[in-house]
């Protein structure tokens, strides 16, 4: 009886939601823009709360007590929490995220510098992740159980516990000290500094522009090992998942009957089933991105790498909360539009899921 | 299952493994004991948890174990290297890292243990009744676990430590509060799985509470993907906070917690790169040992989110 | 254009370097890691930061200098000569000729007046350095003016000592900015501050190329520098925060010169060949600040019990090993009118029946803010372990720098362990600071570190002001040694030490020069075999 009620229930929620497409795509907005707010909201929050004086960072310790006043004031520090929040809104609703009292920039600008060095760091990873892991997890998967299995396991285990912070130190001491095959901290060697004008922002791309084949070199000496560290934190979650979709796909029928068609293991393998995961597997690609991109703080700080985590971290402890608050965003979006992504890009390749 | 092997035996593996339980409680044990076979035959899950325990004895017995005072600073006797004396020999005020590896234990304990109570739970109720009411309530609660998923995980819980000062205390609030989302996604999707079930309703007709329902018939459902989650996720709390003492967040000097040790080592990296490797390698070998027990106990209790 | 710059500068470094080099920087230009996220602006009006000090130190030529080597030898260096008026209330400039800035624009007397009424029309953190002479916004245009081209007047409102007012004249607010080129950018009536803060319109012997916030700065040559071109064309200061990194790159010769070695890393690079250390005592201090409003750090005995509980030897021997010297006395080495005498040692005997005397023979417990920085947590930890031999339980508070400082400035600390830094070369700036309160209530205007513990400095105030006005430098001296025994005596602060900055270098590299402030750490002189 009062299943059949509930019942009724959900089906008139339903009608009221999702009629049509425009109600999705309204639900979505609605929940997107609920989303940011808190987001903002919350960020706001940790910043006013935060035991750091926000004038220190722009008049520094040995100010006057006029000047600190003065800036106060003009920071719009003494008007009450609420008033402050919504004038930050406002400005943010109109596009305009305050400037940086750290770099003396506006903030926008300052994100639209450091957030490609946090994407072509997060991009090469995940390229380096995905080009071992799935071969990993297939190679696992078809030998379960057996050593090849466990030593999978194993690789992927100690990479989830492992600290970054301090494989990022003996990669270091090893490749850069004592072996010599990489280049040190930063994205470029520091006499390079000078000789690129960010067009892209990613070093490897914009050396290319130049044809600079000197500094591209110098790039990628830079970034192989920062993205090797973080590259074998996303190999180890996709080489796991990978094992995991394709022991369910090889023991579907569908595999059987390709065996006795006779044809070849290889192919039954790389072409059918990984065919088949391919689809979950993006998924979970997009979330070890979308992970990587909100900025590894503790590998920018080891390799000096200016990047977004970088950025956020180095404004929250100097209370530079503009600067706080429009990196969050662009962290709170990214997560969210990769999430979105990899659900439309699912709906899209899996005919299961279209229903 | 090959435990029909046992069954011509007697006494207790007779009885836990019986075919025929007279009792719920004999069931029970019986189920508890098939799973504890299936996980001895995972060697890596032993090895995990041999880890584990040893890190509880290591913290039980410290003030055995431990050779020298973790504390006692001599400045004449800095950064001697590994020997007979100091073992792993002493860091940047004299100070014996073996001792203080020992010691700090118990604070990687202590985190991942108040975490776990507290996190869990928090998840666990959030997730239930998002999952068990729906509507606005599902909404409302899930916005909020949107909001927080949305936050890069270390930075918020950076803007915690730094808002509520650091300290070890602190450190394990902000990571708990990092940690929660996942485990109400979790909670939520299994409840709603359940929420429609017969013994459910059965239960609500013979007059039960939503509170009830949800403490008495819901959370006992959700708790072994529960665990196994926690688990997994013990490793990655480690992380955390030997990050956040890595960026002098976490436990105040002179606690010899682990991932502080590393960042005060690193100064000494190429000379002296004992200082800093010795507690780096201590977390990794903790967290490996969470992240295989948490494997194993997957395999037993949650066969679906494994393989 | 970007090419051509490149072709010159690498040039053959590179020819003969394969691809991913063990780097070599190229014999034109000086690459070095320093901690630069301190600057927050560029504008000489503003800048209070110590690498921005010495960004501007290097961009920009102040009116006169002192001798790094004599602090006391004052010289000219845009002013050819200056004059005291009898009353000591008008001095008076003559302005080199024939110095133009980087603009192309000639530089005189009116872009000096310019620029010193721009620093008090301002109002930004370092305006009070001249500000202290009686210059408001109003009367600032009356007061500072050039009478003709090359002659600049500047009237203030007391017969200071002319030492003071120099001393405050080759501070950072000194520096002499391009009047046209700023009021070109001005917008809103700000004098061009908004774009000075991330540009350049100066005359000195390096220009500004590139700053990147939190990144790298780097400069370029003035080739027409009137006192000869620098040697390096370009210099690039990477920002490098870790000391450990720092030092990587110094060994691998990715960098020339390494700033912020820390105590063990300079030993450990010690004993390599092809690296130089250069050292150099600097102004700022080390001190602990004793809050009055805590009952045991308000009795006397405790205070001068606290004073023989540092391990001041052991501190300066091995945590701050060579970047620093034991100074107690709040005047640094090398200021006029220092007093260097250290009565102060650790002495846990003579602290313990001090304690005693106070009335807590068995200690107590207080808390410590302390910046979770390597070698001031390494401090706070040796404090904390020898108070402890005396029943003192200290607890640190580890906390990011602005953090402990945003609790410090509230006075909400019981102490604070940290580092001063004199703001000009003048001995009243740090008289002015913890030997002066006038008025130690809470919601006091001005707040000197003697306010921020809390402490009536009593009629050390009085002498602290009338020592400003004595115009014979060697009874000024004796004046302020006068003040600093009292502190040392009686203050609130258990100063510890001088610090000594140490550039590390390729040993290549020649010549780089370590003032007493950022200010003066020079560029210019720099060669490279």
């Amino acid at each position: 009886m009062s299943a059949v009620t509930r019942n009724n229930r959900n089906g008139r929620k339903r009608a009221r939601f999702t009629s049509g497409p425009t109600g999705t795509v309204l639900r979505l907005v609605f929940s997107l823009a609920i989303t940011f707010f808190g987001l903002l909201l919350v960020t706001f929050l940790i910043g006013r709360v935060l035991p750091i004086d926000p004038v220190l960072a722009a008049v520094g310790d040995r100010a006057p007590q006029e000047v600190y006043d003065r800036v106060r004031e003009e920071m719009g520090l003494n008007l009450p929490l609420w008033q402050q929040f919504f004038i930050y809104i406002s400005n943010v609703l109109q596009g305009n995220f305050g400037q940086s009292v750290l770099t003396a920039n506006p903030v926008l600008e300052d994100i639209k510098r450091v957030f490609p060095a946090t994407l072509e760091l997060a991009t090469l990873a995940t390229i380096i992740g995905v080009s071992l892991g799935i071969p990993a997890g297939v190679f696992a998967a078809v030998h379960k159980g057996k050593w090849p299995d466990h030593l999978v396991r194993i690789i992927g285990l100690a990479g989830y516990s492992m600290p970054i912070f301090w494989l990022g130190l003996m990669g270091l001491l090893i490749f850069y000290m004592k072996l010599d095959w990489v280049a040190g901290p930063g994205r470029l060697d520091s006499f390079y500094l000078d000789f690129i004008e960010p067009t892209t922002g990613l070093m490897l791309v914009d050396t290319l522009i130049e044809g600079d084949t000197d500094l591209f070199w110098n790039a990628v000496s830079h970034i192989i090992l920062p993205a090797s560290i973080l590259a074998y934190f996303s190999l180890a979650y996709i080489a796991r998942m990978t094992r995991s979709f394709m022991l369910e796909q090889l023991s579907q029928e569908y595999i059987l009957t390709a065996r006795v068609k006779g044809i070849s293991e290889t192919r039954i393998i790389w072409r059918h089933a990984l065919g088949n995961v391919m689809v979950p597997l993006v998924t979970v690609i997009a979330l070890s991105y979308a992970n990587l991109l909100e900025g590894s703080v503790l590998t920018e700080i080891i390799f000096a790498w200016p990047g977004l985590g970088l950025y956020i971290t180095n404004s929250l402890l100097n209370a530079d909360m503009n600067a706080v608050l429009g990196g969050t965003v662009v962290v709170g979006a990214v997560f969210i539009g990769v999430n979105m992504l990899s659900d439309v890009l699912y709906r899209l390749l899996d005919p299961r899921a279209r229903r | 299952m090959n435990t029909q092997t046992h069954i011509s035996k007697p006494g207790l593996k007779n009885w836990l493994t019986s075919d025929t339980p007279q009792s719920r409680f004999q069931a029970q044990c019986g189920r508890t004991w098939l799973g504890w076979i299936k996980f001895t035959e995972n060697k890596l899950a032993m090895v995990g948890l041999s880890i584990v325990i040893g890190l509880i004895l290591v913290t039980i017995f410290a003030p055995i174990l431990a050779p020298y005072d973790p504390l006692a600073a001599d400045l004449t006797n800095r950064i001697q290297p590994p020997g007979a004396e100091h073992w792993f020999g002493t860091d940047q005020l004299g100070r014996d890292i073996l001792s203080r590896l020992i010691y700090g234990a118990q604070y990687t304990l202590l985190i991942v243990g108040l975490v776990a109570i507290t996190a869990a739970p928090l998840g666990l109720l959030v997730g239930t009744a998002a999952g068990f009411f729906g509507g606005w309530v599902d909404a409302v609660l899930m916005r909020i676990t949107d909001i927080f998923l949305a936050f890069p995980k270390l930075i918020l819980a950076l803007a915690f430590v730094s808002a509520l000062g650091p300290g070890i205390e602190n450190a394990i609030l902000a990571i708990a509060i990092t940690a929660w989302p996942p485990y109400a996604r979790i909670a939520r999707a299994e409840t709603i799985t359940v929420r429609k079930a017969d013994y459910i309703e059965a239960a609500r007709l013979q007059g039960t509470s939503n509170l009830g329902l949800i403490i008495g018939h819901i959370t006992p459902m959700c708790m072994s993907s529960l665990v196994v989650r926690v688990t997994l996720d013990m490793a990655g709390m480690i992380l955390i906070a030997a990050g956040l003492g890595f960026l002098g967040l976490g436990a105040q000097p002179p606690m010899p917690e682990w991932g502080a040790m590393v960042s005060d080592g690193r100064q000494f990296l190429l000379e002296q790169w004992w200082v800093a490797t010795v507690p780096g390698l201590a977390i990794f070998v903790v967290s490996l040992g969470f992240n295989l027990l948490g494997d194993g106990l997957r395999d037993v209790l949650d066969p679906r989110g494994g393989d | 254009m970007r090419k051509l710059i490149a072709g010159l500068v690498m040039g053959t470094a590179l020819a003969t370097a394969p691809m991913m080099a063990q780097a070599e920087t190229p014999k034109n230009a000086l690459v070095m890691a320093f901690s630069i996220d301190d600057i927050i602006t560029l504008d000489p009006a503003q800048i209070f930061e110590f690498s921005g000090a010495e960004y501007a130190g290097n961009t920009y030529d102040r009116l006169i200098g002192f001798d790094n080597e004599d602090v006391s030898k004052i010289h000219g260096v845009l002013a050819e000569s200056w004059e005291v008026s009898e009353d000591g209330k008008t001095f008076t400039f003559k302005i080199r000729d024939g110095i133009e800035f980087a603009s192309g624009n000639d530089l005189t007397a009116e872009d000096a007046a310019f620029s010193l009424q721009r620093v008090i029309l301002l109002d930004q953190s370092p305006a009070f350095i001249l500000g202290q002479f009686g210059f408001t916004a109003e009367n600032v245009k009356d007061k500072i003016y050039a009478a003709d081209e090359s002659t600049l007047v500047m009237e203030v409102d007391q017969p200071y000592a002319p030492s003071f007012v120099l001393y405050c004249l080759t501070a950072g607010v000194g520096a002499v900015v391009d009047k046209e080129e700023v009021l070109a950018h001005e917008v809103d009536g700000d004098l061009g501050h908004e774009w000075l803060k991330t540009n350049y319109a100066g005359s000195g012997p390096f220009k500004l190329n590139k700053w990147t916030a939190g990144e790298s700065l780097s400069l370029t040559a003035n080739e027409d520098y009137w006192d000869g071109a620098p040697e390096m064309k370009r210099v690039i200061i990477r920002s490098v925060k870790e000391s450990a990194a720092q030092q990587l790159l110094l060994e691998k010769g990715d960098i020339d010169i390494a700033r912020n070695l820390e105590a063990d890393q300079l030993a450990s690079i010690a004993d390599n060949d092809d690296i130089k250390l250069l050292s150099k005592g600097k102004g700022a201090l080390w001190y602990l600040g004793l809050s009055q409003k805590n009952e045991y750090l308000s009795n006397p005995k405790v205070r001068e019990a606290l004073k023989y509980l540092v391990d001041y030897k052991g501190i300066s021997e091995t945590i701050l090993a060579g970047r620093s010297q034991i100074h107690q006395a709040f005047l640094p080495e090398g200021f006029l009118g220092a007093y260097n005498e250290n009565p102060y040692s650790l002495n846990i005997e003579k602290a313990k029946s001090l304690l005693a005397e106070a009335g807590y023979p068995d200690g107590f417990s207080v808390t410590m803010d302390t910046r979770n920085t390597t070698s001031i947590m390494a401090m706070a930890q040796s404090i904390q372990a020898t108070w402890a031999q005396v029943g003192i339980n200290l607890e640190i508070i580890p906390g990011d720098g602005k953090q402990t400082l945003t609790k410090y400035r509230a006075r909400q600390h019981d102490i604070y362990i940290g580092r001063w830094g004199p703001d000009y070369q003048d001995p009243h700036t740090n008289a002015s600071t913890f030997a002066w309160n006038p008025d130690n209530s809470d919601d006091a205007s001005a707040k000197p570190l003697a306010w921020r513990n809390s402490w009536d400095a009593g009629d050390l105030t009085a002498k602290t002001d009338a020592a400003t006005l004595e115009r014979d430098d060697t009874k000024r001296a004796e004046m302020y040694v006068d003040l600093q025994k009292q502190v040392l005596e009686n203050g609130p602060f258990v100063i510890m030490f001088q610090e000594t900055e140490i550039a590390s270098m390729r040993g290549n590299v020649n010549n780089f020069v370590l003032g007493p402030s950022f200010d003066n750490n020079y560029y210019r002189y720099v060669t490279k075999d």
